[in-house]
């Protein structure tokens, strides 16, 4: 593809979000600030109040006994199927019948004139559970072989025999928690029925067309009487994909049984307690390594807990064990992933999906080589890095770029003033009586694609207007990562028109049918290309129009700054469009993309599953209090690969945030239940997100330049909604390396709160001092 | 005086029908189609801590105060001037703050943006650090880079204050609810002797949580923002005289220009949010005696003395220490109101240090929070008072640990000693903000930085530092 010529609206241009001054003047609708229908109902979950036990059939008369309650609703009422299962693979069930299996599980849904009378009522419910001991840990489920599904197993070469020859071996354990997506806007659905058993149902959703499939699920009806719509979420994070749907399904449950409709907006108690999270795991590893800090063998187990339901932990697994050697190479090895049952809520998507977590692995392998060694553990990544002397294929077939990733790691070094920044800090240390600072790097390669191949497919729809302006719509959502604009940014320089000329319309089923969620950082690639199919089809249409008018060859057409020109003909692209309309030339069109060349083996856990890989680098620093814990990330310089950028300034802002939420991830947020399976960090006074202090106050980011994406991407540019939440782990490197000398590495769990830094800052302590 | 709740909002003068419940909360109101019907402002949590609910309240003297609208009932607004991100601007007319906010790709899924525009618009007026004025609005998006960058360009608008008419003493009453707005003191411990079940709301960031996150909806509460005599503050050579009304937010304003309340000053900084300390009070801070009352450590430390006033009795004065009785448990009878703190300064040469250990620096509940105050002689340490919240019951003194410093020499061992002696003073308990090993630990840690702090006042102690 050649390089388009610089646009001030097309493609590369550093627009901003659609919505930005809309958001600024509190003009942009979200869900709860649409107006509201007539005759409307609110609706509230009942949770179950135990972690594991039999229930009762819950009367739900007290419920509606509350004045202003005007219905109940639990598993007996669903006229279709009680099954919310998303990959339709697990038994889900909306409301639980005859079992619970974690607290805050759904047990009823209640609707009222007001959300306060339907609160109450659900309240008032007093389900009789007869409690069973519930599972909480990932050790208990390993223990009682309580499992979701069956392990998934990467294998390469003779990892046994590799690991008993290998001149060291070294092994480990270590875990890291959960997260709460804490979207700001909760979870929240408003189901309109219509005439003859239609319903339209707007959802805050990553992903409409699986709204539309579990609602028809739930009211045993056609998909085409269930219309779901979404113009933006207040974020999502992977939170919104599979969770949105049951409460979607749970509000047009209550619409079809009251006729009217029913909003369901969940507090953000609710939302806490009954939504699930990204899914903590535990590792156990063996290696087997030379005397140069070259890793030869390794066996690793990544045992996550998916909750009591299968949800989307197949997928999440998936990613772990493909993204468990990261950037690195190991030539003999087995990565054996598991999907743990427990009585929690059921984990679910989080940026990233299993990736952030398959990438810890080889963080901890390489610490303990440094450890085993008494070297520093940045000595050991170029050793082991895929590609250049190593192996650069993964353990299931796939190339990485070896050339990328030294780059983006060398880059970012350079940037990081590694060798000026390793001296001071370490004079520093000697010098200072109770503070310590720590410097640590990491490197990213994360495979683009979604790990099912049907769901890399996407549809678009763009009309063109007799003046010239033009509708798009397409399969992606919007939940902050600025798609639509970066969509419109394609149509734009398709047709060769300010951005602006582009109206940008809500996500619908009706509009763009059978889609994939806006997930997995694919939403610009997937739904840039049908988008840009759609477009291109059009303008086909168009300058044959033109063509034939002024008698030259299309070819010779040119489509920039909103006009169409030939030689010396020009015209309008509006003029043009009426042109068209006026010999009967059809100015609309739908796009199709599917991702080519991906294949993946599922039973030999083989193939070629990702379109390509995305690469970054980053290091941090960290200023540890050793009598309290306490400490401040003080930088931070990234280097991340976004191919040729789309938009730079929505590329900016999602690395940025993402850096910050994954640092949140291993730092600050922690989900914490107490002995009865209760989660009690069910708000943002006890759950800690970062704020801005959280910020490294020197914060550095630079996109790789001049670096064009290889694969054939739209406009050459590269996915960037989860690989740098990745690029927090160098966080969790400054602070392993601020806690301990050289070579004295203490077990450091994640989240790295202030509580586990000063343990292992003791521990270090006693390591030196035998 | 039965009346009808009135402000200004977005400058405009309204008066909520009688039967509007007073104990809506503000949020719930602006919201509601038959409210204000203003949905610019958003629900991210309902328990002041996400900040997406953030509106101003404009003072006459030209101040801005964000705060919670999730926590603010409709009865505390009577007579305020409220202003919302749709009163600053919009449609062809944006306010300079909202367009830097976009222009800065300050937004990302914009659910937080209203409350960061308005912590924003009040910040451009009050100054300050960019990081505090954020401190109470979360973003999930951004990273927060561009935020704090737009935060940091603003200037103030010039906005003149609104003018909101004087108000009385009042009284709104709707269907099962009644809330008493006293004007005097007289009034407050009149009522409060009638109503002794009524809630005694000060500025309500506690009990706004009852309402607004767990729904609760009290027959009668009992508000005191109006009350003149609460509001008195006076900063004497010796010692502060504190209204028990009076917000941390001007508590904060009286003694900045303070060297020797320094230390008091960058702790309460981080006494939740500038929205908690635009109404939180350290009245209501007392009155809650919840373990982890921030304000408490300093009032312990410090040798604080209550004035507590009934109708019945006058007043009668109370040592802080005596007045926590036990686990949100305190001497106040149910006729009683409390009406100032005195505050002893630290005299010459002492050293005050406020301490706080919480998973986030800021708009965090303590894990441990400590204020010691330290008198040196010759190398030897005179006085020492040591007082912590979160490692008991109540916030409490460390007896064994100042007897373990008082009469030792400067130096580390003393230190440790004292850290030893914490053991058996205090037995704090496993929670989600840290285990009991974890809150001892860091407690001690806290001692040893006191000695830092006494022999090598030179360093940089503290990571925020």
């Amino acid at each position: 593809m050649d390089t388009p010529p610089p646009s001030r609206t097309g493609m590369g241009a550093a627009l901003r979000q659609d919505s930005a001054l809309r958001h600024a003047t509190g003009e942009a609708r979200f869900l709860d600030d649409l107006p509201e229908p007539p005759g409307l109902l609110h609706a509230a979950l009942a949770l179950s109040p135990v972690a594991h036990g039999s229930l009762a059939p819950l009367d739900l008369a007290p419920a509606r006994a509350v004045p202003g309650v005007v219905a109940a609703f639990g598993p007996a009422e669903v006229p279709g199927r009680n099954d919310i299962s998303p990959s339709g693979k697990a038994a889900e069930v909306l409301f639980a019948t005859g079992h619970v299996a974690h607290w805050g599980q759904p047990l009823a849904l209640v609707v009222a004139t007001t959300r306060d009378a339907a609160l109450a009522g659900a309240a008032a419910l007093r389900p009789e559970i007869a409690e069973l001991p519930p599972i909480l840990s990932i050790e208990a489920a390993l223990e009682e072989g309580a499992l979701l599904m069956p392990p998934q197993v990467i294998a390469r070469g003779d990892w046994e025999e590799a690991l008993a020859a290998a001149p060291r071996r070294i092994q480990g354990e270590f875990r890291c928690g959960g997260q709460e997506h804490f979207y700001l806007e909760g979870q929240i659905a408003l189901a309109i029925p219509g005439e003859d058993g239609d319903l339209l149902l707007h959802s805050s959703t990553q992903h409409p067309t699986e709204v539309q499939h579990i609602a028809a699920r739930v009211l045993g009806c056609d998909y085409n009487r269930i219309t779901v719509q979404c113009r933006r979420m207040g974020g999502g994070f992977g939170g919104k994909e599979s969770n949105a749907s049951w409460i979607a399904a749970a509000a047009a449950l209550a619409a079809r049984l009251t006729g009217r409709p029913v909003k369901l907006r969940l507090s953000r108690r609710a939302d806490m307690a009954a939504t699930g999270k990204r899914h903590p795991f535990l590792y156990r590893w063996r290696a087997g390594i030379d005397a140069r800090g070259r890793v030869l063998a390794l066996d690793a187990t990544l045992a996550a807990d998916g909750g009591h339901s299968l949800d989307l932990s197949g997928g999440v697994i998936f990613r772990a064990v493909t993204h468990a050697l990261n950037a690195y190479d190991v030539p003999a090895v087995r990565i054996t992933g598991l999907a743990c049952r427990t009585n929690t809520v059921s984990n679910t998507a989080f940026r990233g999906f299993g990736g952030p977590q398959g990438a810890l692995l080889m963080e901890d392998v390489l610490h303990g080589a440094a450890r085993a060694l008494g070297v520093p553990v940045d000595s050991l990544r170029e050793r082991n890095f895929a590609g250049g002397p190593n192996g650069a294929e993964t353990p299931y077939g796939q190339a990485l770029e070896g050339d990328l990733i030294r780059r983006v790691w060398a880059e970012a070094r350079r940037d990081a003033d590694w060798e000026a920044r390793r001296a001071e800090i370490d004079a520093f240390n000697a010098a200072h009586p109770t503070l310590r600072r720590g410097l640590g790097g990491f490197a990213l390669a994360f495979g683009i694609s979604f790990g099912i191949m049907a769901m890399n497919q996407a549809g678009a729809l763009v009309h063109v207007y007799t003046d010239g302006s033009i509708r798009l719509n397409h399969g992606g959502t919007e939940m902050g990562q600025g798609l639509f604009i970066k969509i419109a940014q394609v149509v734009a320089e398709v047709f060769g028109v300010e951005v602006e000329r582009i109206r940008i319309t809500a996500t619908s089923t009706a509009e763009v049918p059978n889609t994939a969620p806006t997930a997995a950082s694919t939403g610009s690639d997937l739904n840039g290309w049908a988008a840009h199919q759609a477009a291109s089809a059009i303008r086909a249409r168009m300058a044959a129009v033109a063509a034939a008018l002024w008698k030259v060859e299309a070819a010779a057409l040119r489509f920039a700054d909103g006009r169409v020109t030939a030689g010396n003909h020009a015209m309008d692209f509006g003029e043009l469009a009426q042109q068209c309309w006026a010999q009967r030339v059809s100015l609309s069109a739908t796009g199709f993309y599917r991702t080519p060349d991906i294949h993946w083996d599922p039973v030999a856990m083989r193939g070629e599953p990702f379109f390509y890989f995305s690469y970054g680098a980053a290091f941090a620093e960290v200023l540890v209090d050793t009598l309290t814990g306490e400490y401040r990330v003080t930088r931070a310089d990234l280097v991340q690969d976004c191919g040729r950028s789309l938009n730079p300034a929505i590329d900016r802002g999602q690395i940025e945030g993402a850096f910050l939420q994954g640092m949140g991830w291993l730092t600050c947020e922690e989900l914490w239940w107490d002995a009865a399976g209760r989660l009690r960090t069910l708000g943002p006074s006890t759950y800690k997100i970062p704020g801005s202090r959280e910020m490294p106050k020197a914060f550095h980011l630079r996109l790789l330049e001049d670096s064009p994406a290889r694969a054939n991407t739209i406009f050459r540019s590269k996915a960037v909604g989860e690989p740098p939440l990745l690029l927090a782990t160098c966080v969790w490197n400054a602070l392993r390396d601020a806690v301990s000398p050289l070579g004295e590495t203490p077990r450091l769990d994640l989240p790295a709160t202030p509580e586990r830094v000063l343990a292992a800052l003791r521990r270090g302590a006693q390591v030196r001092q035998p | 005086m039965t009346g009808c709740i009135a402000f200004l909002l977005n400058g405009e003068p309204r008066r909520l029908p009688p039967a509007t419940p007073p104990g809506l909360t503000l949020l719930d109101w602006l919201r509601a189609p038959d409210g204000a019907g203003l949905p610019g402002t958003k629900e991210g949590c309902a328990e002041g801590d996400c900040g997406a609910c953030t509106v101003v309240l404009e003072e006459a003297d030209g101040s801005r105060i964000p705060v919670n609208a999730c926590l603010a009932l409709l009865g505390q607004m009577h007579g305020r001037a409220i202003r919302t991100v749709e009163g600053l601007g919009g449609g062809a007319a944006p306010h300079p703050v909202q367009r830097a906010m976009a222009e800065g790709d300050a937004t990302q899924c914009g659910f937080c943006t209203p409350g960061i525009v308005m912590s924003a618009w009040a910040h451009a007026r009050e100054g300050g650090a960019a990081d505090e004025a954020l401190a109470g609005n979360l973003c999930r998006c951004t990273g927060y880079r561009p935020i704090l960058a737009v935060l940091e360009s603003l200037t103030d608008d010039g906005a003149p204050p609104p003018s909101p008419p004087p108000v009385e003493s009042a009284e709104f009453i709707a269907p099962g609810q009644v809330f008493h707005r006293p004007a005097s003191l007289a009034e407050a411990l009149a009522l409060r002797a009638a109503h002794p079940e009524a809630w005694l709301l000060a500025g309500g960031t506690d009990l706004g949580l009852r309402v607004s996150e767990h729904r609760e909806r009290p027959g009668r509460i009992l508000g005191l923002s109006g009350v003149a005599e609460l509001q008195a503050l006076a900063v004497h050579p010796g010692r502060l005289r504190i209204g028990a009304g009076v917000t941390y937010a001007r508590l904060l304003k009286a003694i900045a220009p303070l060297p020797d309340l320094a230390p008091l000053a960058a702790y309460l900084r981080r006494l939740g949010s500038r929205q908690i300390r635009g109404m939180g009070t350290l009245g209501g801070n007392l009155g809650t005696a919840s373990p982890i009352g921030d304000a408490l450590p300093p009032m312990l430390a410090l040798g604080a003395e209550l004035v507590l006033a009934s109708a019945a009795r006058g007043e009668r004065r109370l040592p802080v220490a005596d007045f926590l009785t036990g686990y949100r448990r305190t001497a106040l009878a149910p006729d009683e109101i409390i009406a100032a703190i005195d505050l002893p300064r630290p005299p010459a040469g002492a050293i005050l240090a406020c301490e706080k250990l919480s998973r986030r620096h800021d708009q965090d509940i303590s894990a441990v929070s400590a204020a010691f105050l330290l008198r040196l002689g010759e190398g030897v340490i005179d006085g020492a008072r040591l007082a912590f919240g979160g490692m008991a019951a109540t916030a409490t003194h460390a007896p064994a640990a100042e007897a373990a410093l008082v009469a030792a020499p400067l130096a580390e061992a003393s230190f440790e000693a004292a850290a030893a002696a914490l053991a058996r003073d205090l037995t704090p308990r496993d929670d989600w903000r840290g285990s009991a090993a974890y809150r001892m630990r860091g407690a001690q840690g806290l001692l040893r930085r006191l000695y830092w702090r006494a022999a090598r006042p030179d360093l940089m102690l503290e990571v925020q530092g």
